[in-house]
């Protein structure tokens, strides 16, 4: 094991914020009363609640250790297969926090709120470009809450046309946002099969597409990082039925710059600008999830809609076949900025340059690895590929087992155990932002694992050694939950 | 580009790895036809320095707290952030890291989670909170799907007209490809919801207010629970002004079933309107009802203490269309602030910073008042309150525009009735003297 | 995961194609998933069951077992009315591992189509079945 990044440092302990909390201490600067007191009628009035009593630099102390225990992507690579984590660039935080944006209120009059409305409109714009569509939305908060914003557009669109349908066909390689989204509108998901080679066929398509079904969801490419080369055919199918061709954006990495997601015939696609567009992730949110559309399905967008006028920019709230709001304001907007700020820094040449090197990352973690993992789609592969464990049937050493020891080398493990249509799936997603050095020890790390596996394959069950915690007991977690101190 | 590592050496090598001859070779599997003829219409890439001189250019333009004085709430308040608040969160451990799948390498974001979870359920009264939701309407639009799955065959549900106009607007839109129906309570004289009306409403799953209101008044939270359980409703209320708890009783003690709430105001920026924080948290019997991340407390193999992300069968990446919901990502980070917020007033900052809410607005409604503005309800409120304007206050209210000064929210688009009435909102910000400089200026002559 | 020769399949009880168990006293019906059933999921964490009152159709389902990371239905094997549940599940969820035939019954039902029973498997056809 030589040159990885993973070694044990030092690591601190640190007790529950309540358990640090002493009598009478406080952590805030407590403003001025310069005015007199008012008191509250007494039947409204509780004691303070019982949070825990810090000083300042236990709170500082506190929350810089849990960091610590913490790996990000600035920490190393974080190959997890469909989220995209690319690196997330320090200028587009500055412009999140340009005290404009940041202490902007959501409800003041347009004429007060010019900059913010220009860069919506403008990205909104980049969006449509980037996709071929003819308009987007920014209001959805991540990308299953755009998921669920398309497939009421779907809805009402339908309804507009005089009959509703009641299914929508899904393919097994699917996020399982999909489902989802789409049976919080009443649709029935029917599930189909990938052709032999981990991609649609238009005959599987054709078989289940009817006149109740709304449409499809398809992710391109797909979860098995393999590019649905029948898709136009496949939405050719759907459209003459009158169905709709939603298209899952999580992949858009791969991409963008080369191909335009209209072009293949889709109607809907929605964008995590927390995996192509860069913005940091945050352990878990908030992500951004726009939704670009086609021109005929432009009214049914969310209000309130950005429009350019003689009289700058302005917000429009009638939109009589609107489905309505999606959130209470106008999108994740600091999200947005972020994002804004990536598409302004790299160009046109620049994000079709992310595309190209994110597949070229791909097949080079394919061709380095292939010989020691199993490759169930011995395919092309776009942005990420898709190994699988049935090489180590033999030593009894699992996925699981695998990516708990890569932590050991200094590594974020893959995706592991999806797609769920590949038994024992590991997923890898190395993006465009990491080097040729850094993939050439990720693989040599995941040999050195593969090797372990055969010759001390405890090392590997009882993997991660060096993280402040070993694995831990879910069971008892999940059949005697405590969920709070 | 800055932001990509590949040398011509290193694709060569990349590529002769790969056996693949060019980086376009990379894409064959794409069909010819469809690919971009030319590159994408986008503006030319900016330098670092150029971009920040496009945003600062942008961002100058916007009426923004602290530069203005904004007095108005109605679901974003401007509050001070501690220092300690951008320094911490900042943390690229916390800030570049994905949801904790990996608990081993996690645990910074976990142990903060449930913290947040354990303070958010002290505050209102609530036994469980989830890792949060994207907002206040949207955590409000689950609960009451929430309500509707738990009461299956029911198809209706009552909310009060002063929840906020945007989160009624945004429950119809969950609501409408299910066939689900909002009933409107009407509003009362003094400012809260008529709960006599509910009386004659039929077959709802959940009574639904929002206190303080969206006129600022403090609603009658033992009405409302006697009113659902007359129903055999669910009691559900939602918040947009988290700090209103230093002070009042919450929705726990009254024995709500679910709370759905905005964090916003615990250390999070305005930022136009997003991202906040929802918070969802209910009584336990709900826990597997609950839309979205749960993080529970357990031990490792050598018996040391650790958290996990639990309860996970009801999400949509194991239970898919028969989950709780679709949510996948939340708003962590926002939950990790707030966490972090809560940490730094605490117990004894949350009372002092409520009681300086309530004491600045109560100020500034006194000084309108004199200025010529009539108390609308006389109902309690904490930080928010609505007033009629005395003649001419339009003109004056756009005038102030200029001076950088947004005195109050128009509310007869909102409610017809309220002609001439205003929102208000003044916060631990605004000083004696911006009060007062606002009375002066909108005084009626 | 066993294999099939180390099942345990009691010979007294019917079993479903879903993987139930069915025992029949009288015109009374007790219902759990057998050892195959939870030897597949792993570690129970959680039973959802039914409600005493309830009446279920003969392949209904009535309930999900979840596991860490898997939820399965529960489908009703023979038709009746649900007159007792297995409260001890709520605390113990890890009886249907351990004691999938005793202690981990999920519910008992009042079945007035007694002959249903016919139609499940005894042991040997469903050994068969698990066979393929």
């Amino acid at each position: 094991m030589t040159d990885t990044t993973g070694t044990g440092g030092l690591i601190f302990k640190e007790a529950l914020l309540w358990e640090k909390s002493r009598e009478g201490r406080c952590a805030v600067s407590i403003p001025t009363r310069d005015v007199p007191v008012a008191a509250l009628d007494p039947e409204f009035v509780a004691d303070a609640p019982e949070l825990p009593q810090l000083g300042e630099f236990d709170v500082v102390r506190h929350y810089t250790r849990l960091s610590q225990w913490n790996f990000g992507l600035d920490s190393g690579m974080y190959p997890l297969g469909s989220c995209t984590m690319k690196y997330n660039p320090k200028i587009n935080d500055v412009q999140a926090a340009r005290p404009g944006f940041a202490g902007a209120h959501p409800m003041i009059d347009d004429e007060l709120s010019q900059g913010a409305l220009e860069l919506l409109y403008n990205m909104e714009q980049y969006l449509a470009e980037i996709t071929g569509m003819a308009a987007t939305t920014l209001q959805p908060a991540a990308g299953a809450h755009g998921e669920l914003t398309g497939m009421l557009v779907i809805h009402a669109w339908h309804e507009k046309k005089g009959h509703q349908r009641s299914k929508i066909i899904i393919p097994d390689t699917a996020h399982g946002t999909n489902p989802a989204s789409a049976s919080l509108c009443g649709y029935e998901s029917v599930n189909i099969k990938s052709g032999p080679e981990g991609i649609l066929t238009p005959e599987a398509v054709a078989a289940v597409m009817d006149e109740e079904t709304a449409g499809i969801m398809i992710t391109n490419p797909n979860t098995l990082g393999l590019f649905e080369e029948n898709l136009r055919e496949i939405a050719d199918i759907v459209h003459a039925k009158g169905g709709l061709v939603y298209g899952d954006g999580a992949n858009l990495n791969a991409i963008m710059g080369i191909v335009k997601p209209a072009d293949l015939g889709i109607d809907i696609i929605h964008f995590n600008l927390h995996k192509t567009f860069s913005t940091p992730h945050g352990g878990g949110g908030p992500g951004s999830g726009p939704i670009s559309v086609v021109n005929e399905l432009e009214p049914f967008l969310p209000v309130p809609r950005v429009i350019k006028t003689d009289r700058g920019y302005q917000l429009v709230h009638n939109s009589p076949d609107s489905i309505g709001r999606m959130l209470t304001f106008h999108g994740h907007f600091g999200i947005i900025v972020r994002a804004y700020a990536y598409i302004r820094s790299m160009g046109a040449k620049g994000l079709t340059d992310v595309s190209k090197y994110a597949v070229l990352n791909a097949n080079y973690i394919k061709a380095g690895l292939k010989d020691d993992l199993h490759l169930p789609y011995d395919r092309p592969c776009m942005h990420e590929c898709v190994f699988t464990d049935k090489n180590q049937v033999d030593t009894d050493i699992t996925t699981l087992d695998m990516a708990k020891r890569i932590m050991d080398y200094g590594f974020h493990p893959p995706t592991i155990y999806f797609p769920l249509v590949v038994h024992g799936a590991i997923m890898i997603e190395p993006t465009e932002t990491e080097s040729k050095q850094t993939l050439d020890q990720f693989i040599a790390a995941f040999k050195a694992v593969v090797k372990e596996a055969e010759e001390t394959p405890e090392l590997l069950k009882k993997a991660p050694h060096l993280p402040k915690v070993s694995r831990l007991d879910e069971v008892t977690a999940a059949r005697k939950p405590i969920l709070r101190g | 580009m800055r932001y990509l590592p590949h040398t011509p050496q290193d694709i060569a090598q990349m590529l002769q790895q790969t056996g693949h001859d060019s980086l376009d070779d990379l894409f064959a599997t794409i069909p010819e036809k469809f690919k971009i003829n030319g590159k994408l219409e986008l503006p030319e890439p900016l330098t670092e320095w150029e971009l920040n001189a496009h945003m600062d250019e942008l961002s100058s333009t916007m009426c923004a707290f602290p530069k203005n004085k904004i007095f108005l709430g109605a679901g974003s308040y401007p509050h001070y952030i501690p220092s300690v608040i951008p320094s911490l969160i900042s943390r690229s451990e916390f800030t570049t890291a994905y949801t904790p799948y990996q608990p081993e390498i996690s645990q910074g974001t976990l142990q903060g989670i449930y913290e947040f979870q354990t303070m958010i359920t002290e505050l209102l009264g609530t036994e469980v909170a989830t890792a949060s939701h994207y907002d206040c309407g949207t955590a409000l639009a689950e609960a009451l799907l929430i309500a509707l799955r738990k009461k299956k065959k029911l198809n209706k549900v009552a909310v009060s007209s002063l929840v906020h106009p945007h989160h009624r607007q945004m429950i119809n839109t969950y609501f409408a490809p299910a066939g689900f129906k909002m009933v409107e309570i009407p509003m009362s004289a003094d400012g809260t919801t008529d709960l006599t009306a509910v009386a004659a409403m039929d077959d709802i799953a959940a009574v639904a207010v929002q206190s303080p209101n969206f006129l600022g008044c403090i609603e009658d939270l033992a009405g409302v629970k006697a009113v659902a359980d007359s129903k055999n409703a669910l009691f559900i209320t939602s918040f947009t002004e988290g700090l209103a708890w230093g002070l009042l009783k919450n929705p726990g003690s009254f024995g709500a079933d679910i709370v759905a709430g905005e964090g916003q105001s615990f250390g999070i920026a305005q930022s136009f309107g997003g991202p906040g924080l929802g918070i969802l948290t209910a009584r336990k019997k709900y826990v597997r009802d609950l839309p979205g991340r749960l993080v529970g407390r357990t031990r490792d193999r050598n018996n040391e203490e650790g958290f996990v992300l639990t309860l996970s069968t009801r999400e949509q990446h194991i239970r898919r269309e028969k989950a709780s919901s679709n949510i996948c990502s939340n708003n962590g980070l926002n939950a990790l602030i707030a966490a972090m917020y809560l940490a730094t007033v605490g117990k004894i900052g949350i009372r002092e910073m409520a009681q300086i809410n309530h004491d600045k607005a109560s100020f500034l409604r006194d000084q309108l008042v004199d200025a010529g503005f009539e108390v609308a309800f006389e109902r309690p409120f904490f930080n928010e309150f609505a007033l009629k304007a005395p003649r001419g206050f339009g003109v004056k209210r756009q005038e102030l525009k200029k001076k950088g000064i947004l005195a109050g929210l128009s509310l007869e688009c909102y409610y017809p009735a309220l002609k001439n009435h205003y929102l208000f909102c003044a916060t631990e910000v605004f000083s004696r003297q911006d009060i007062e400089t606002l009375a002066k200026e909108v005084k009626h002559d | 995961m066993k294999e099939i020769n180390e099942l345990n399949l009691p010979e007294n009880i019917k079993y479903s194609k879903d993987h139930e168990w069915a025992a029949m006293e009288g015109d009374m019906v007790t219902v759990g998933i057998n050892d195959y059933a939870q030897d597949q999921l792993g570690e129970v964490v959680f039973v959802e069951m039914p409600q005493v009152g309830d009446t279920f159709d003969e392949g209904e389902e009535f309930g999900t077992v979840e596991s860490v990371k898997a939820v399965s239905e529960l489908y009703c094997p023979i038709s009746g009315e649900v007159v007792a549940i297995n409260e001890e599940l709520e605390d113990a969820p890890e009886l249907v591992n351990n004691d999938p035939y005793q202690g981990g019954w999920i519910m008992k039902l009042k079945t007035e189509n007694p002959s249903e029973m016919d139609a499940l498997m005894d042991k040997a056809a469903y050994l068969e079945m698990l066979k393929g």
